[in-house]
């Protein structure tokens, strides 16, 4: 018996997300009391690899091939599942994002084991195997069962706290089997924003809406969330109006983020909108109008016209920051 | 070349979520039902698709796993240009239940579309189930798909950007946000010629469900916010860093 967990890499490398991951895998380990494996596929450094041990897993499957440098579904469940077959894995973790989604329904099948997504717990008990995740496009939990032998998880970000342990792992090659019929997609052209803080890593995020007026009027918004070190985000009405790019909605229908603090600019807080900001940690809301919603699932708050308080935002951020 | 899309009904994005029977049943009194918000921008691009293809795709179809209340939703899917629709009459039960469901209809086309997730139980899961009881590949979160010839061109979204990724025939797309500009909506005559559409019902095949509900939880009321005077920012920085250790 064993937990696997599919740890994905961005240009060879983890991050935050990997080890949340690890470390839920680990928990789940120890309630079943047993190992928690990780598998990784594509080009990652043994260094890079020997990371993951840092936070609970024992053993790492390392598949390389040229093949696999870019992800494409039907392989890697393969593989996924030749690993959790190998180590007679009864729980696979994976990351409830664009991979995660993409590729663990696949898994499921293959293993038919029944699959909860955007899980936010550690399981509430192993027989019958519950686990809280979230539904109605975060508005809800839902406490599910999951009846098969096997189970598919995928864990919401940022709702599980890294831990670091004395753990030492062993590094295997693994050599899947898998023939050219597997590969029916093809990576024709990548194009990623390099040099930029992704809003689903974010620990700070600074969005604006409507209330923001026009978009040449965003310069301060995006100072406020450079001297935070912070990435930009919006609501739906300003995407859709081309005031900044689709990447930037977040919201129901948009990206769905939970960072440690959102600050909403001018957004009156629609429940589609509250749908994709509603995980975050601490909310801030900056809005003329007393009665918008969004005053309801904010922490704190200013009633006020966010162009006035944008530059004593960002002065006093540099003051705080410079008092350390 | 015939496309099929997978719609489900779901509420209305604005409807405010309630339970009852000690938490275990959603309370769906006075609920308004939609075709969910990703797979009616899944059939307006693959009525697109249709339009500009010269007669190449002759049919896009849905296929919809729901009791009889579900009529309505298939029938705005007809209005807004589908050709036909099934409906497997029988309770959603799980992903799994439901790829299983839909597999005997989806084998029979060449492109199948799902939206990414449903607005209701948010699992993410059918369209790459099916793609796997159908052992068709999968490209998921598509924000762009063309079709030229026998070529399929597919934007998908990844983490800080996006890819361009061909597929072979026959493929499942699991569509998010970005694949259409604007849902369609039902014209007058759409609305009724779509009561001439052939809906066929059909009985489900014998499967199992992998998991259940116990029951639902909504999240825990938030403390009243936190109101800083417009002439004092600093106050909000102050807190924020001292107080909720944000920054």
């Amino acid at each position: 018996m064993s937990v696997l967990v599919y740890t994905e890499n961005w240009d060879g490398k983890f991050k935050k997300l990997s080890f949340e991951l690890v470390s839920y895998a680990k928990a789940i380990a120890d309630q079943l009391n047993t190992e928690a494996v990780a598998v990784s596929i594509g080009n990652v450094e043994e260094d890079e690899l020997k990371k993951l041990g840092n936070y609970g897993a024992k053993k790492i499957f390392n598949v390389q091939d040229e093949k696999l440098k870019n992800l494409a579904n039907q392989p890697y469940a393969k593989i996924i599942a030749q690993v959790a077959e190998k180590e007679d894995a009864n729980v696979l973790v994976f990351a409830n994002n664009f991979t995660g989604k993409a590729v663990a329904p696949r898994v499921s099948v293959k293993l038919k084991a029944g699959l909860a997504g955007g899980v936010i717990e550690l399981p509430s008990s192993l027989d019958p195997f519950m686990v809280k995740r979230k539904v109605f496009t975060n508005k809800a939990f839902a406490n599910i069962k999951i009846k098969s032998e096997k189970k598919v998880l995928t864990l919401f970000q940022n709702s599980f706290e890294i831990k670091e342990t004395e753990n030492a792992a062993s590094i295997e090659n693994f050599t899947p089997e898998f023939s050219d019929a597997d590969f029916r997609t093809e990576v024709k052209e990548v194009n990623k924003v390099t040099g930029k803080i992704l809003l689903t890593d974010a620990e700070i995020v600074v969005s604006g809406g409507r209330g923001m007026k026009s978009p040449e009027k965003w310069e301060p918004l995006e100072e406020l969330a450079e001297v935070l070190g912070g990435a930009t985000a919006c609501s739906r009405p300003v995407s859709d109006e081309g005031w900044r790019p689709h990447e930037e909605h977040v919201g129901q229908t948009g990206k769905i983020i939970a960072p440690n603090l959102y600050i909403a600019l001018g957004i009156s807080g629609a429940i589609q909108h509250l749908g994709g900001v509603s995980s975050s940690k601490i909310i801030v809301a900056v809005n003329t109008d007393k009665d918008a919603p969004i005053f309801e699932a904010a922490d704190y708050g200013i009633v006020g016209d966010v162009h006035k308080i944008l530059p004593q935002f960002i002065e006093a951020v540099k003051e705080v920051k410079a008092e350390g | 070349m015939k496309i099929l899309v997978c719609i489900s009904n779901v509420p209305d994005t604005t409807t405010k979520i309630k339970f009852k029977e000690d938490n275990k049943v959603f309370d769906t009194t006075g609920v308004q039902w939609i075709i969910n918000p990703w797979d009616e921008l899944a059939l307006t691009r693959a009525l697109e698709l249709k339009e500009g293809s010269g007669g190449k795709i002759e049919k896009v179809s849905v296929a919809l796993v729901g009791d009889k209340s579900s009529e309505p939703t298939i029938r705005k899917a007809l209005a807004i240009g589908a050709d036909d629709a099934f409906r497997v009459d029988t309770d959603p039960g799980d992903s799994f239940y439901v790829a299983t469901q839909l597999k005997e209809i989806a084998k029979d086309y060449d492109i199948v579309l799902c939206g990414i997730e449903s607005s209701d139980y948010t699992s993410s899961a059918v369209g790459g189930m099916l793609s796997e009881m159908l052992e068709w590949p999968s490209v998921s979160s598509v924000s762009r798909l063309n079709i030229e010839g026998d070529d399929v061109s597919i934007r998908r979204e990844i983490d800080g950007g996006q890819e361009i990724v061909s597929s072979q025939m026959p493929f499942v797309g699991i569509v998010q946000k970005g694949i259409a500009l604007e849902p369609r909506i039902p014209a007058m005559r759409g609305i009724m010629m779509a009561r001439k559409k052939p809906l066929n019902v059909l009985e489900p095949i014998e499967a199992e469900t992998l998991t259940e509900y116990e029951n639902f939880e909504m999240p825990p009321p938030k403390a009243a916010v936190k109101l800083v005077d417009e002439e004092n920012v600093k106050e909000l920085v102050e807190l924020l860093k001292n107080e909720a250790k944000a920054i």
